[in-house]
């Protein structure tokens, strides 16, 4: 394992590093790089790390940009997102560097821009958020992404303010060699906000890429995030994304994880419900083939009475293609009243694809409902029949089945058109098209 | 008024949950007999020693230092849902057995032991043969007595102490001993592998039903020993055999370590049908002493057509540490697993099963239930593979918690690894305390809540303890009662 380089190259080039930097990720550099240095990465006999390759990923010599150098590319070019019906602010995030374009101004205050601008304009609350729920951790990737993260989006939507339109963040990676992008990004829903985030992760380069992007989001009292997110990225994109969010009393928070095309990808989210009565819904969708690693791994804490978890998360596994879901919910000595329910449902297509489950539930209060479920199978044989003797061919049949298994977790997006998109996408995923908008040009 | 009435009931609830925290330990006598024991630490020496008291052959010997050399290089697990104080094993004494050992019939048996054994409800005594089981009684780390071995011989079972198989059938125990559970398997399969003492071994022939169940008794009685015994059982084509194991230990203010194997090998369309009703001393309200029960239990099924089927009531020791598991290596084998763990005051369990299919048309069915009550941790583990080549593996798991008192934990965690597209794989777990709706609904009907707690639970385990086989489950129910009823608050 070569964590070493990358320590290396954070002590080496420290000044450069730091210059190019949003002041409030450079604190804490030198601690990360002692803890790495001390425990280095994790290894498949790491409970949480068993069935995950993005160590060995590691390997590779990848390009770090701490000069933060622009690289010349026009992201309207390549990026059409034409999504009828959705008006969004759409931002374009380069590797890992801020692509300036759209306003910054979301109305009724609310902002988004990157975390450099941030401290500048919003210096309170960037102070107050930023590193609370990620400084302690002590994790390998936590402490990579400490050591080498330079920028990344802020959200700020204070008291009382709804944003109407979704707010569209797309990574794009584009390099002419291997490239390892880190950012660490900061979202803030104040009391009783709302607003939607829709997050598309695309590659327009043939090369390797290591992202290690690592979000923080707070959702206030009665403040509702939803947060979608998209891959369709390429074979040699891993894609390390964790997530942490931090829930007050009333509020909700919506996740839905759409993976249509990826290489390697590990989700990791973690969610503290620490008020009372807050809810959080987390579904995903992954389909994968060829030699795609698909991994979602959910840490939910209920820490308050009365709050409410659902999971909802679908794999259709092709060819050889690994899945991995591995759900966690807690539920800590108080937390009455709690509701949290757990679902997985796999479908393999073939022999070589594999699935692993791990749905986990760990309960310390007495008055609780929850539940989990997990189920690995294959396309109803008598579905199939009953749809065959109607007329309906077998291909025909068979997409009509995989729709409908993939519908209950497309119905989590709350945006009718967005909805329709992804629901065209993945149907064109399944006919084994490309799946991607027209006028598009990413390349997979 | 309404207020009052709340403060009967809650009078009432709190006599009640003292009424059965206060309940003691029926088994926590301790029998004084003169033992045979060796200093406590472990080392190669310590092993020759038990190797050399026993008479045993070299190969045993052999094998004994192999696991013992193999121990030394492990470390213990430390990845269990488990707070496990350290153990010391210097500490521990390895080899304690009854004096007098190896009775030629009922006259020889020290009346002091078999007092101790009809104070267990044993049925060591032959004139007890109404009951129709045949018993291998274990103390410490000795066999004492097994009944019923003529009957039994005449259809070519051997039912005995594994110590006595060893020089009567050295062959059998020679071909099967650790081929399930090698010594190579975990840390404490290793540590028994080096130090075990005894335990039964089984052989049922070809072709035979096994007319009576089979039944071990395990009973620690020394101070400051651990034991450490092995199973084996051998069940060869078309045969079946019924088997059942209780262990009961003294009240102590120590905690004893008790780490076991057991192996079951099913041929060719045999059945083996493995009960436990383990009730273990749990360590008293503060969680002081107990046994610490940390067990290895595997079952191959060698043969096509073969079953296993392994049922378990948990309800002692302070620390519980197993996962009985089925290999389903023969096509079309069948594992079944039955599972009810409770656990009261501090007591810990972290158990449950894995089934591994690697034959084509293997099923698999896990129910589980767990109850946790007073400050207790119950874990529910469980492993399902189906391999690359297991065609058509059927798997369905259940695993239920139910909670009592705001103070315990109950947890899932189940592992699914699946390798084949043809195999269904279910998994359905919940967890919820007894509904307000049901006392309710017991109330209405003139049913007191305590009565109505024990009907629940009944009701909740029964799908399990239906699975054992009679006198057991009677057993069963009696423990579940004892355990738990009456703790809702």
């Amino acid at each position: 394992m070569n964590e070493k380089q990358y320590i290396d190259l954070c002590r080496e080039h420290r000044e450069l590093l730091e210059r190019n930097s949003a002041a409030c990720l450079n604190r804490g550099r030198e601690e990360a790089a002692e803890w790495l240095e001390c425990h280095g990465l994790p290894t498949r006999r790491h409970e949480s790390y068993l069935y995950c390759p993005l160590m060995e990923e590691m390997g590779r010599d990848y390009g770090v940009n701490v000069a933060r150098v622009k690289f010349p590319v026009n992201p309207h070019d390549v990026f059409k997102c034409n999504v009828p019906g959705i008006h969004a602010n759409v931002y374009f995030i380069v590797n890992d560097q801020f692509y300036a374009n759209s306003h910054p101004e979301l109305g009724g205050g609310a902002v988004f821009c990157s975390m450099k601008t941030a401290e500048e304009r919003f210096p309170e609350i960037v102070g107050c958020y930023a590193g609370r729920l990620t400084d302690d951790r002590e994790d390998a990737f936590v402490a990579m992404n400490r050591m080498l993260a330079q920028d990344g989006y802020f959200l700020y939507v204070p008291k009382g303010v709804k944003v109407e339109l979704p707010v569209q963040v797309v990574n794009i990676m584009r390099s002419d060699v291997d490239y390892m992008a880190t950012a660490h990004n900061l979202i803030v829903v104040e009391e009783g906000a709302e607003v939607t985030a829709l997050v598309c992760d695309h590659t327009i380069d043939r090369v390797s890429f290591f992202a290690n992007r690592m979000t923080e989001a707070y959702v206030g009292h009665g403040a509702h995030l939803r947060y979608y997110t998209m891959e369709s990225s390429h074979d040699t994109m891993n894609n390390l994304n964790q997530l942490y969010v931090k829930q007050e009393g009333d509020s909700e928070f919506t996740m839905c994880t759409v993976g249509l095309h990826n290489g390697k990808t590990r989700n990791y989210t973690e969610v503290y419900l620490d008020g009372e009565g807050a809810a959080a819904t987390l579904g995903g969708m992954l389909i994968s083939d060829g030699a795609q690693h698909s991994e979602n791994q959910t840490l939910i804490y209920h820490n308050a009475p009365r709050c409410t978890s659902n999971e909802l998360f679908k794999y259709i596994l092709d060819e050889q293609s690994e899945g991995v879901f591995a759900g966690r919910t807690i539920v800590k000595e108080g937390a009455q009243k709690t509701v949290a329910q757990q679902t997985n449902r796999n479908i393999c297509l073939t022999r070589e694809a594999h699935m692993w489950a791990k749905p986990q539930l760990e309960i310390y209060a007495d008055d609780v409902k929850c539940g989990h479920g997990a189920t690995t199978g294959q396309l109803d044989e008598q579905a199939m029949f009953y749809m065959r003797t109607r007329g309906i061919g077998e291909t025909e049949a068979r997409m009509l089945l995989l729709m409908a298994f993939t519908a209950d977790v497309i119905d989590l997006v709350e945006f009718e058109a967005l909805r329709e998109r992804i629901r065209a996408l993945v149907e064109k995923r399944l006919r084994g098209e490309a799946a991607h908008c027209e006028g598009c040009r990413t390349v997979r | 008024m309404k207020q009052d009435k709340e403060k009967d009931k809650k009078k009432e609830d709190e006599e009640l949950i003292h009424s059965v925290t206060n309940r003691d330990y029926e088994y926590g006598f301790t029998t004084d007999i003169e033992t045979d024991t060796i200093p406590a630490g472990l080392s190669e020496e310590v092993v020759r020693m038990i190797s050399a008291k026993k008479g045993e052959p070299q190969w045993l010997l052999d094998f004994r230092l192999k696991a013992y050399r193999h121990w030394l290089t492990l470390e213990m697990p430390r990845w269990a849902h488990l707070d496990i104080p350290e153990i010391d094993y210097q500490a521990i004494t390895y080899y304690a057995a009854p004096r007098k050992n190896a009775p030629k019939s009922m006259d020889e048996v020290d009346p002091e032991l078999l007092r101790t054994f009809d104070k267990l409800g044993i049925p060591l005594e032959e004139r007890k043969a109404l009951s129709g089981m045949a018993v291998d009684a274990v103390m410490d780390s000795v066999s004492v007595k097994t009944t019923f071995r003529e009957t039994l011989a005449e259809k070519g079972i051997i039912f005995c102490s594994i110590s006595e198989a060893m020089k009567d059938h050295p062959d059998l125990v020679q071909k099967y001993l650790g081929s399930v559970v090698p010594h190579t398997d975990n840390y404490f399969a290793a540590l028994n592998s080096a130090v075990f003492s005894d335990g039964s071994f089984v052989y049922i022939p070809k072709g035979v039903r096994c007319p009576m169940e089979l039944s071990t008794y395990f009973r620690i009685n020394a101070m400051g020993t651990g034991q450490f015994e092995r199973t084996l059982i051998v069940a060869d084509d078309d045969s079946y055999v019924s088997y059942l194991e209780g262990c009961t230990a003294p009240q102590r203010d120590e905690n004893q370590l008790h780490a076991a194997i057991v192996e079951i090998v099913v041929m060719n369309r045999a059945e083996v049908k493995y009960s436990t009703v383990q009730n273990w001393y749990p360590g008293d309200k503060e969680g002081k002493g107990g046994i610490y029960n940390f067990v290895t239990k595997r079952a191959v099924c060698r043969g096509d057509n073969s079953k296993i089927s392994w049922t378990q009531v948990e309800t002692g020791s302070a620390i519980t540490w197993k996962y009985p598991s089925c290999v389903l290596m023969g096509d079309n084998s069948v594992g079944e697993f039955y599972s009810v763990a409770v656990t009261n005051n501090y007591q810990q369990a972290d158990t449950g099963t894995k089934m591994i299919h690697l034959g084509r048309n293997t099923r698999s069915r896990i129910i589980s239930k767990g109850i946790s009550a007073g400050r207790s941790q119950n874990s529910y583990r469980g492993l399902v593979k189906v391999a690359p080549k297991a065609e058509n593996a059927r798997n369905f798991s259940q695993c239920d918690s139910l909670l009592m008192g705001d103070k315990c934990g109950a947890h899932t965690f189940p592992y699914m690894d699946i390798k084949n597209e043809t195999a269904i794989v279910e998994h359905e777990a919940t967890t919820s305390k007894i509904s307000e709706d049901q006392l309710f609904y017991c109330a209405q009907r003139g049913i007191g809540t305590e009565d109505a707690v024990g009907l629940i639970i009944g009701g909740y385990a029964k799908e399990v303890i239906n699975n054992l086989p009679m006198e057991f489950a009677v057993e069963a129910q009696k423990l579940l009662a004892v355990s738990l009823e009456g703790s809702v608050g």
